[in-house]
């Protein structure tokens, strides 16, 4: 028998919220796990690729050089990358920084917020912190991304629907009901 | 002058009368051309180009332009469809769309234009422009992020209200929506009941205290795509202006 395609996934600049409605397909990861073996992802906390995927599904933008590295690991190593998610396909919510520039994005979060308790006085610049990007970019605008799942999160149906599509060599057309942005 | 003339969209016979647009004809027969800036009840604006289609082979906006014996219309052509979803990808680009919180989302037009044509990500690199938001005015807010540009409470506050409340400044890139008033929106006349602020297919004008008054999967466009009043002949969701 020959070994079940890879599945690999990750969150980048993301809230989890998308692995969340990976697990809202309820008792169908039943069925999901028959047709894929899970690899590098934060569901079975493997770290790092060792062998090819067949699909990445990403989840967030990438507002840091952590995120650009992981999301070009994911592109070297799958087959097929999916943006999964209105983080990863338009930035989200953590865009919402990219009107205003980063220097006054970290004065206002560790100086001058009228919440702020810091004695220091400092910004955080620990060499071990990822190094935060001008402002946050959608993955299609870093490495080639072959599909895209829209919704904040797509719905575990949509994530289903992908999957199974894929995983069974059809073509990928979601009904009117599973396209949504919010 | 008015008489009944046929013309045919996309090979089908529909009845017009002289006088009518392209878009009130395809309307009333029951076919629905996608289009943002036009409106039921305001004079026609042909600024989005969304509602373009081929006449005897020509582009023109189906807002703008009269009807005429002879016309063969097409309308859900592979290249209309490409050219429209081109147009939508643009205005998400050029604004700040965040649908996941915004309280229009579900009722909105231009997301709704997206769903019909199967948009799932744009084309085109986010441009992320910097936009302001006044909320000054007691009953009403403007959240210029997601203005799209339309003029559709331009016409209204001058057709149906009979004020003068906004105006677009700027050209090209740089045109943007202003208001009738030196500093902000509560200086202007504008009231919460005007029909001005109900024009608006987006979320840059909305109504303050009414967000999130519908749940998801009721909301207008959840479960039919727009235009399919227009398809079944119902009619039912033209707002009344």
């Amino acid at each position: 028998m020959m070994s079940k395609p890879k599945i690999a996934t990750t969150s980048l600049a993301g809230c989890f919220g998308c692995h969340m409605s990976v697990l809202d397909i309820d008792d169908r990861i039943l069925q999901l796990v028959d047709l894929i073996e899970f690899h590098k992802s934060p569901i079975n906390d493997i770290k790092t690729f060792s062998a090819p995927c067949l699909v990445g599904l990403i989840e967030g933008g990438c507002c840091n050089e952590e995120n650009v590295h992981v999301l070009k690991d994911f592109r070297k190593n799958c087959q097929i990358l999916i943006s999964c998610g209105d983080c990863a396909i338009m930035g989200g919510i953590p865009a919402m920084r990219n009107n205003v520039p980063l220097k006054e994005c970290l004065e206002e979060a560790y100086l001058n917020g009228v919440t702020v308790h810091n004695p220091s006085k400092k910004i955080p610049a620990d060499p071990d912190l990822p190094l935060l990007l001008d402002r946050v970019y959608p993955c299609h605008e870093v490495v080639k991304i072959d599909y895209h799942l829209p919704g904040c999160p797509p719905s575990a149906d949509t994530i289903w629907e992908a999957l199974v599509a894929l995983l069974t060599d059809k073509p990928l057309e979601l009904p009117y009901s599973l396209i949504k942005y919010d | 002058m008015s008489g009944k003339i046929t013309l045919i969209i996309d090979g089908q016979e529909i009845e017009a009368e002289i006088g009518q647009t392209i878009l009130d004809a395809a309307d009333a027969a029951g076919v629905y051309i996608p289009r943002l800036c036009a409106m039921k009840g305001l004079s026609p604006h042909g600024s989005c180009r969304v509602c373009t289609v081929h006449v005897n082979g020509r582009p023109q906006a189906a807002c703008t332009q009269p009807v005429a014996p002879g016309m063969s219309i097409e309308n859900e052509t592979p290249e209309l469809k490409a050219h429209r979803v081109s147009v939508i990808d643009m205005l998400f680009v050029e604004g700040n769309h965040y649908c996941m919180f915004c309280e229009k989302s579900g009722n909105c037009e231009l997301q709704a234009v997206a769903y019909r044509l199967g948009i799932l990500a744009p084309q085109h690199d986010y441009m992320f422009p910097c936009r302001g938001v006044d909320a000054s005015h007691p009953e009403v807010f403007i959240d210029g992020n997601r203005c799209i540009l339309c003029g559709r409470c331009v016409r209204a506050s001058q057709e149906l209200d009979n004020k003068n409340v906004f105006q677009f400044v700027g050209r090209g890139i740089h045109k943007r929506l202003t208001f009738n008033a030196p500093n902000n929106l509560s200086q202007t006349d504008l009231a919460g009941i005007d029909k001005a602020v109900d024009s608006c297919p987006v979320g840059a004008i909305l109504r303050k205290g009414t967000a999130f008054s519908v749940p998801i999967g009721q909301r207008l466009y959840d479960n039919e795509p727009i235009g399919s009043e227009i398809e079944s002949g119902r009619r039912t969701n033209d707002r009344q202006v």
